[in-house]
């Protein structure tokens, strides 16, 4: 039972299985899965034997800077949005590239809507799932909503008062 | 002025084409009223009693007259004819329909105008000094560093959902008028003895429910990092700002829960960290990023003072109701020959604040021929002409007057602080402009408002403090008591360089005990101050709450003697 998610900007079949606390980890085959943190700090080495790769979910309220020496060789991070208006893992996720250096997968999931999806993309999230009503395509229309920005996030763009540094901008 | 370039103008043009996708969305079904609600706040829109209500962002109060000239255009075309300033310097609209609303934030957006995070639980439009540039207290024009601040946290998106709305206000002078503690961080801009310029920062003020004022966290933080400290003090709060309560959600309650020693070690542990990352090296201001924006905001064309200046007393002596306009309306500015004009939207029987087509008309004509083009708005919900020249004030008056923006009451019991109140607010327990209205009726007279003196009556519908309830000289809350409308008094609030919190008297006051309450604590005041001289809030800070509790209640008092 495969979903659908937003991968770098694409739309891809969902490789990982996340595996909630209290089953078996067993259940969820061979493959890539997701672990709570509690989880991964208990049975980590059970998990990396059982599993082509391992992920790990870290709740929002974790604060990233402590949590991350035992999740920094992870290829994939998962943050959480209880609601969609909760940003405490926007923070997490700037710290998490900017300050820690994180390179492998960065995964936005719980009450992700079409317009929280261009605030995750600028906050460094390469994979976003989607609540499961809302339209994959607008999700992907919605990364490219504003192209310019006056500041950088953990994304591609330069703060403005560099740019406009040295007249790099002209005038238009 | 600044002045927008290709990348601000794309900014907002983009910005309204994405809430017009949502405002579509929504009107199809695909967004739920929730979900939108959130979506639209962040544009300024509100839902009211009867319509939505569209707040507008001025940025640190600085309006230009081909913005006032499309105010009028758009009260017009989208409204009933008038707007109203608010308590911080922003301008909102009553009457505006939803789907209309894009097509309006496209008008606005041509002259650089727009809602973008008017409310919402996001950074706030920036307040701060209406005297910027002409007040002679000033030792550094904020207006470069509100503008840059504006630029860093517009559109931030690791700060576009923060538990709470969160407000920063600045200002570069003695004299603060921007109540600066008021807001979540006052910046104060401060010159050191070797003369490096720096900033003040004060972190944890805010009105509405528990009001505080800020307290300092770092007295001097350099240039170069106005933004990492912002940063910093930003990310704590997105971090640990409470999500489980929105009235526990504001950063003045991390403060009080943390603690000030744990919470300054906070921030001051982030600001450390950002510095030493390379995101700190992307939010360091050089010396030529901030003269780039402060060339944005050069000082008026002034002419010599043999020029421009003028015998005001002659022509006051010739007209009593000039007279009292430039004693009262009229102040010092730091270039000879100049005066800086205050335009009342207090007058008799109009709504504070309210402001309607013809007079943005007007008021675009005179600042285009008298004040260089600009135009301020105040946090007490008046607005500013900043460079009149002396021999000018005559004409400025009289056209002023001619469309009732000359009521000589800045200042006095009459120039009162209001937020909508009842009567438009979706969130108010109670009226509170038919209450201003009340007040003002009763002190009509200018004798009687001359001999009262400088005080602050403000007035608010509801705990959230549009009015500025807390901090005002006499501050009126308006509260819900089983379907009637009370009004809690509080004493001795301050939003300025003497801040304080207002105290409460006692009972509230019935609607119909509220404008005779006031009076009595306005006659107390005549009656047991030292001198003339000697104002309102003096007098109350020498004496006390006890006397006028006293009088304020005395009927009661007497009835329960007998």
């Amino acid at each position: 039972m495969t979903m659908r998610i937003l991968r770098n900007s694409e739309l891809v079949e969902d490789e990982w299985t996340l595996i909630e606390d209290g089953r078996a980890d067993i259940e969820a085959g061979p493959g890539k899965v997701i672990v709570t943190l509690a989880r991964w700090r208990v049975e980590r080495e059970a998990l990396l034997r059982g599993h082509a790769a391992v992920g790990v979910l870290v709740p929002n309220t974790a604060d990233i800077e402590v949590v991350f020496a035992e999740i920094e060789d992870r290829p994939l991070i998962v943050l959480q949005f209880p609601t969609f208006t909760d940003g405490r893992a926007l923070s997490q996720a700037v710290v998490l590239r900017k300050r820690l250096g994180f390179r492998g997968e960065l995964r936005a999931v719980g009450d992700v809507i079409r317009d929280l999806v261009f605030w995750l993309g600028r906050c460094g999230f390469d994979s976003i799932v989607p609540r499961k009503d809302q339209s994959l395509e607008g999700c992907r229309e919605a990364l490219r909503e504003i192209t310019v920005a006056y500041q950088a996030a953990a994304d591609a763009h330069t703060p403005v008062w560099v740019r406009r540094r040295s007249g790099v901008v002209a005038s238009h | 002025m600044y002045r927008y370039d290709h990348i601000d103008r794309a900014l907002v043009a983009q910005r309204v084409e994405q809430f017009r996708d949502q405002t579509r969305r929504y009107l199809a079904g695909e967004l739920s009223e929730d979900e939108f609600r959130h979506l639209r706040l962040r544009n300024g829109l509100y839902q009211q009693r009867f319509a939505p209500m569209l707040r507008i962002s001025v940025p640190y109060g600085l309006l230009e007259s081909a913005q006032l000239r499309k105010m009028a255009h758009i009260v017009r075309k989208y409204d009933k004819g008038y707007g109203h300033f608010t308590t911080r310097q922003n301008i909102q609209l009553n009457w505006p329909k939803l789907e209309q609303v894009p097509d309006l934030l496209g008008e606005l957006a041509e002259v650089q105008l727009h809602g973008i995070q008017a409310c919402g639980n996001d950074t706030r439009n920036i307040t701060s000094d209406y005297l910027a540039g002409a007040a002679a207290d000033e030792h550094i024009d904020p207006r470069p560093y509100c503008e840059l601040m504006r630029q860093y946290v517009t559109l931030n998106p690791e700060f576009y959902w923060l538990p709470r709305k969160f407000k920063f206000g600045f200002t570069g002078a003695t004299v603060d008028r921007a109540a600066t503690r008021t807001n979540d961080v006052a910046v104060h801009l401060v010159r050191r003895a070797d003369g490096a310029i720096g900033y003040r920062f004060f972190v944890g003020g805010g009105l509405g429910r528990q009001p505080m004022l800020g307290q300092e966290m770092n007295p001097f933080v350099p240039e170069s990092d106005l933004l990492r400290y912002a940063c910093a003090i930003l990310r704590t709060f997105n971090r640990f700002g409470r999500r489980d309560n929105i009235h526990k959600a504001r950063i003045k309650i991390v403060l009080r829960e943390w603690g000030y020693a744990r919470f300054r070690a906070a921030i001051e542990e982030e600001y450390e960290k950002i510095k030493a990352s390379a995101e700190g090296e992307e939010l360091n201001l050089l010396p030529e990023d901030i003269e780039r924006v402060r060339a944005h905001f050069p000082a008026p064309a002034y002419r010599p003072a043999t020029e421009v200046s003028a015998d005001i007393g002659g022509l006051a002596a010739a007209d009593a109701r000039f007279a009292a306009w430039i004693k009262r309306n009229v102040r010092t500015h730091k270039i000879p020959g100049y005066k800086i004009v205050f335009v009342s939207l207090k007058a008799p029987d109009h709504v504070p604040g309210d402001c309607t087509a013809e007079q943005f008309e007007a008021l675009a004509e005179i600042c285009d021929a008298y004040s260089f083009g600009e135009l301020r708005s105040t946090y007490d919900q008046n607005l500013v002409l900043a460079d009149v020249a002396e021999r000018d004030l005559h004409e400025v008056w009289r056209r002023l007057d001619a469309v009732k923006l000359a009521t000589p009451n800045i200042g006095l019991v009459t120039d009162i602080v209001s937020c909508p109140g009842l009567d438009f607010c979706g969130l108010a327990n109670a009226g509170s402009i038919g209450v201003a209205q009340d007040i003002y009726r009763h002190f009509d007279t200018l004798d009687a408002q001359y001999e009262i003196g400088a005080i602050r009556i403000t007035i608010s519908g509801c705990m959230n403090g549009c009015g500025h309830h807390s901090v005002g000289h006499i501050g009126i809350l308006g509260v819900d008591k089983h379907g009637e409308e009370w009004y809690q008094v509080t004493l001795g609030g301050s939003p300025g360089n003497d801040a304080a919190i207002g105290e409460r008297i006692g009972r509230a006051l019935a609607r119909d005990e509220i404008a005779d309450g006031v009076e009595r604590l306005i006659r107390t005041y005549l009656e047991l101050r030292f001198d003339e001289d000697e104002t309102f809030i003096e007098c109350y800070r020498r004496i006390g709450m006890a006397p006028f509790k006293e009088r304020l209640y005395e009927n009661e008092a007497e009835a329960a003697a007998a």
